[in-house]
């Protein structure tokens, strides 16, 4: 998990993972305004102050913590688009 | 939604020494991920916009974006701006500075630029102190703050720096905050596109100097405070003037329209050119790009 996250790509810049919220620890100051301001509490900090996704299920996946972040540190998935219901009238040409 | 990060970084020189260089919760780099997914959202390409800065903290963001840039001397962006539009009007053009490099060292370019009405966009992140050089009592630290040159107090009061700026002739006037973060890219757009001198006032937060010396707390608790004294213009008229203490409006605070500078100096030359040809002057004009 941890080489995972430091990973950087050949051009420099980070990887992005996989999970709905994702921290590059190299770049993170720990600087704690994505945890203050999460609208659903669903980040908390470690012992070290980096940020944490502790409860993934709160996580909305709205991006405030990604746009405030003053180190380009965090990455927030976007939400997967669901699948559109088809309606049936009952009527075929 | 799409992903910000991966569109952020392909604006970043990724090579360029990241981490940045500001502290730890500072707000300029909220300031330019939000200018930079401002451009993205405009379409512009990465070779139709300058960056241009002074000296300073917020001065240290041309470093970091993959734009032309132009890093220049203290107090003096909008003079090496003024030039760059003038010799590239295609061209557009954003000055990111501080209060103390563009209202007291580079105060005069600043009125003046305002005055001129020259179709720059100016991001002036404003943190009430001199960031870089240790705390010292800005021309924007509010009466009776504390900065290391006045440990008891500054007894001056701080500019308004958007009313100085609507009183000098800026066209295009908004005050935005690090706190909220959508609406400050949304006036970035708006001051991008507007033809004219555009003025976006940022507040943000400094806490490691004017935080720490006024005991306001870290970012998280200035964050805070932007939060809970910034007003929408639009409430301007609702709100009781008891409760306007100490707060500030944010938004678009003043927007006209007056004849731009390179539209006004084109005219200049086809008058001219126009006045030799009917005398049988010959002169060397050169059209512009």
């Amino acid at each position: 998990m941890a080489d995972q996250i430091n990973k950087i790509e050949p051009d420099g810049n980070p990887e992005i993972g996989e999970e709905k919220v994702h921290v590059f620890e190299a770049w993170c100051k720990k600087c704690g305004i994505c945890v203050a301001f999460c609208p659903t509490g669903a980040l908390t900090s470690d012992a070290n102050g980096l940020p944490l996704l502790t409860y993934p299920e709160k996580c909305t996946q709205c991006g405030m913590c990604e746009l405030r972040c003053p180190d380009f540190a965090i990455a927030v998935r976007p939400r997967e688009k669901k699948e559109p219901k088809i309606v049936t009238t009952g009527e075929s040409q | 939604m799409p992903i910000f990060s991966e569109m952020t970084h392909k604006y970043l020189r990724a090579k360029k020494k990241f981490p940045n260089v500001w502290c730890s919760g500072c707000g300029i780099g909220t300031v330019m991920g939000a200018i930079i997914r401002a451009i993205d959202h405009l379409h512009l390409s990465r070779d139709e916009v300058v960056m241009i800065s002074g000296i300073g903290c917020s001065s240290r963001m041309p470093v970091y974006v993959d734009f032309n840039t132009l890093h220049t001397t203290h107090g003096r962006p909008l003079a090496f701006a003024t030039g760059v539009k003038l010799a590239k009007p295609n061209l557009k053009v954003i000055i990111v500075t501080g209060d103390g490099d563009a209202l007291a060292i580079g105060g005069n370019h600043f009125i003046h630029a305002c005055r001129r009405n020259i179709d720059l966009t100016t991001i002036l992140i404003n943190n009430s102190t001199y960031g870089m050089t240790g705390g010292q009592v800005a021309p924007t630290t509010p009466f009776m703050k504390i900065g290391t040159t006045a440990p008891y107090g500054n007894r001056e009061r701080g500019f308004d720096i958007s009313k100085l700026a609507m009183a000098a002739g800026a066209p295009f006037v908004a005050r935005g905050t690090v706190y909220h973060v959508v609406q400050l890219q949304k006036l970035v757009e708006q001051a991008i596109l507007k033809k004219g001198f555009s003025l976006v006032e940022v507040i943000s937060q400094c806490h490691t100097l004017y935080g720490r010396l006024n005991k306001e707390g870290g970012p998280v608790e200035m964050m805070k405070w932007q939060r809970d004294h910034a007003i929408p213009i639009s409430a301007a008229g609702k709100v009781p003037a008891e409760k306007l203490k100490d707060k500030f409006f944010t938004g678009v605070l003043w927007d006209i329209d007056f004849p731009e500078y390179c539209e006004e100096y084109d005219k200049v030359i086809a008058l001219a050119q126009s006045l030799a040809e009917g005398e049988g002057v010959r002169v060397k004009g050169k059209e512009r790009e």
